[in-house]
């Protein structure tokens, strides 16, 4: 038997096999939405009363377990749940958009100063709100807590909805909300700080490892450190001389790129970032710490890979940047 | 006397033991194709439980939840053999940790009576 969704003062049953998410959508409520896969925290909604499946809640902070808060795509309760949006939970943090400018031709760079300070760790991600509501994530590519401001690197799509809002409507002054951070994708330094670590990344899966580098070499790191940037072509590289400059600074930084197809579209075998990392691997002690961003065909795989080589699955994080899904199950 | 888990050394001996585990379980191609490794952290998780339930551990697991939760494997041949072969890991990674022949004994035959819950017969 499935239950039953109130939101708004109205009871909308599930049908068979579907989530709250679900339900709701199909009877036209606005609910914020991405990756329908549990990870992006798009769908955040808090129960006010009913009982929550475990599957709901897995992988949230415990302050959002205590409040009730739990992601709407994975929540199929057996019972009648009351629901509403998390606006008034005290997650959302308004925020002010003061930078857009480009980082090549396809990656945008936004600076965000939130009214509020944001606590987070840099390399984390957050859920970024626009109106519609459109709701995606973004990983967070400084230190905002240092820094005041929040920078991100986003990819334009050319049919994206995100996208196209921050090309067209948002400028410099434009308001909008911030929620989060989630994510295990940071550094973490104690008095040792000797173990080498490698950050892999295609795309805008650099943003995350640019902010957990610049924490790395903050901290005095000591390790060797691996930055490694994957990408189709040359031009969709980006920040080449800052992690060049950054790299001639700091004797323990190596900074590579992979590119997969050459100037004149032949494609370039030693462009595999997988393959690349994999060496890399090769070379380093076996406390090595592994992050990897980006595109889940290449997160996914390589994960399992160096896990397979030998790298501890406590020391591999890993990002992978889910696509929304626009329907159906 | 302390338990078979507490001579194990407890949870520290399931995280010490699941990446041995899991590894030699992903690396076998006739039994790694169970194992859908898209999300890697639920599964090593998942394994943990299977870890926790073979040393002789807290955990909540009854029969139906064994069947249940394997039936969808069942479905796509999960046989005998396959349980054998997840015995065989699991010896293997406890002799890689140096725990003795008659735990590890005591252990298979943890594993082994699921069995029949496992194939869901
Ligand atoms: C944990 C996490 C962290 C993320 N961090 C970042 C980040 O730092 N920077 C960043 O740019 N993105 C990041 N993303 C992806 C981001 O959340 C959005 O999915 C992305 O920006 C697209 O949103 P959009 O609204 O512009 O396009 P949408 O409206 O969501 O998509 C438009 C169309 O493009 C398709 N599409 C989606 N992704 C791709 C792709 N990669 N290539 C080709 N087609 C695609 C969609 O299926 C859809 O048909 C992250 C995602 C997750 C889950
Ligand atoms: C020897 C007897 C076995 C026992 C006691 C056992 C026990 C368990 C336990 C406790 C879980 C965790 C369930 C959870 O927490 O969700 C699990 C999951 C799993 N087991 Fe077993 N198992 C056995 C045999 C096997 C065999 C032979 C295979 C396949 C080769 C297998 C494949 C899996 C898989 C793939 C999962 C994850 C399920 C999923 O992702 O849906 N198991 N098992």
């Amino acid at each position: 038997m499935s239950g039953t969704v109130r939101f708004e003062g109205q009871n909308y049953p599930l049908n068979d096999g579907e989530t709250v998410l679900d339900t709701l959508l199909r009877n036209g409520q606005p609910i914020a939405f991405s990756c329908r896969s549990g990870l992006c925290q798009s769908c955040l909604l808090q129960a006010v009363d009913g009982e929550l499946p475990e599957a709901a809640q897995t992988g949230l902070k415990p302050t959002y377990r205590a409040q009730g808060l739990f992601l709407a795509c994975q929540c199929r309760p057996a019972g009648t749940l009351c629901v509403r949006t998390p606006e008034n939970a005290g997650i959302d943090t308004k925020a002010e958009i003061v930078e857009l400018s480009r980082l090549n031709a396809t990656v945008l760079k936004v600076r965000l100063r939130p009214s509020q300070t944001f606590s987070c760790r840099p390399g984390q991600y957050l859920t970024l709100l626009a109106p519609g509501p459109i709701a995606r994530s973004y990983s967070i590519a400084n230190d905002p807590e240092m820094e005041r401001e929040i920078e991100l690197h986003v990819r334009l799509l050319p049919a994206g909805k995100m996208s196209h809002w921050l090309e067209h409507q948002a400028v410099p002054g434009t308001q909008v909300t911030v929620r989060g951070p989630a994510g295990s994708c940071f550094y973490t330094g104690d008095d040792n700080r000797q173990w080498p670590i490698v950050l892999a990344g295609t795309g805008t899966g650099l943003a995350p490892l640019y902010g957990i580098l610049q924490d790395a070499l903050s901290n005095n790191h000591r390790g060797p450190i691996q930055i490694l940037h994957g990408a189709l072509r040359e031009s969709d590289l980006y920040l080449q001389s800052e992690l060049t400059q950054l790299a001639a600074e700091h004797d323990n930084l190596t900074y590579s790129t992979c590119v997969l197809q050459s100037a004149d579209g032949a494609p370039d075998a030693s462009g595999d970032i997988q393959e690349r990392v994999l060496t890399v691997l090769k070379s380093m002690a076996n406390d090595v710490r592994l992050y990897l961003c980006g595109a889940p065909e290449m997160v996914n795989p390589l994960k399992t890979r160096a896990f397979l080589a030998g790298v501890a699955s406590r020391n591999i994080h890993a990002d992978p940047f889910l696509p929304s899904v626009a329907s159906g199950n | 006397m302390a338990s078979l888990y507490e001579r194990l050394g407890g949870a520290a001996a399931i995280d010490a033991a699941v990446d041995i585990f899991y590894r030699k379980m992903l690396a076998d191609d006739r039994v790694s194709h169970f194992f859908d490794n898209t999300d890697m952290d639920k599964q090593i998780a998942k394994q943990k439980g299977f870890l926790t339930l073979a040393f002789g551990g807290p955990n909540n697991y009854t029969g139906k939840d064994m069947r249940e939760g394997h039936r969808h494997l069942v479905a796509k041949g999960l046989n005998d053999t396959h349980v054998d072969i997840v015995i065989e890991h699991l010896g293997a990674t406890l002799k890689e940790l140096g725990v003795a022949d008659s735990d590890i004994a005591e252990i298979a035959a943890i594993a082994n009576s699921v069995r029949d819950d496992v194939l869901d017969r």
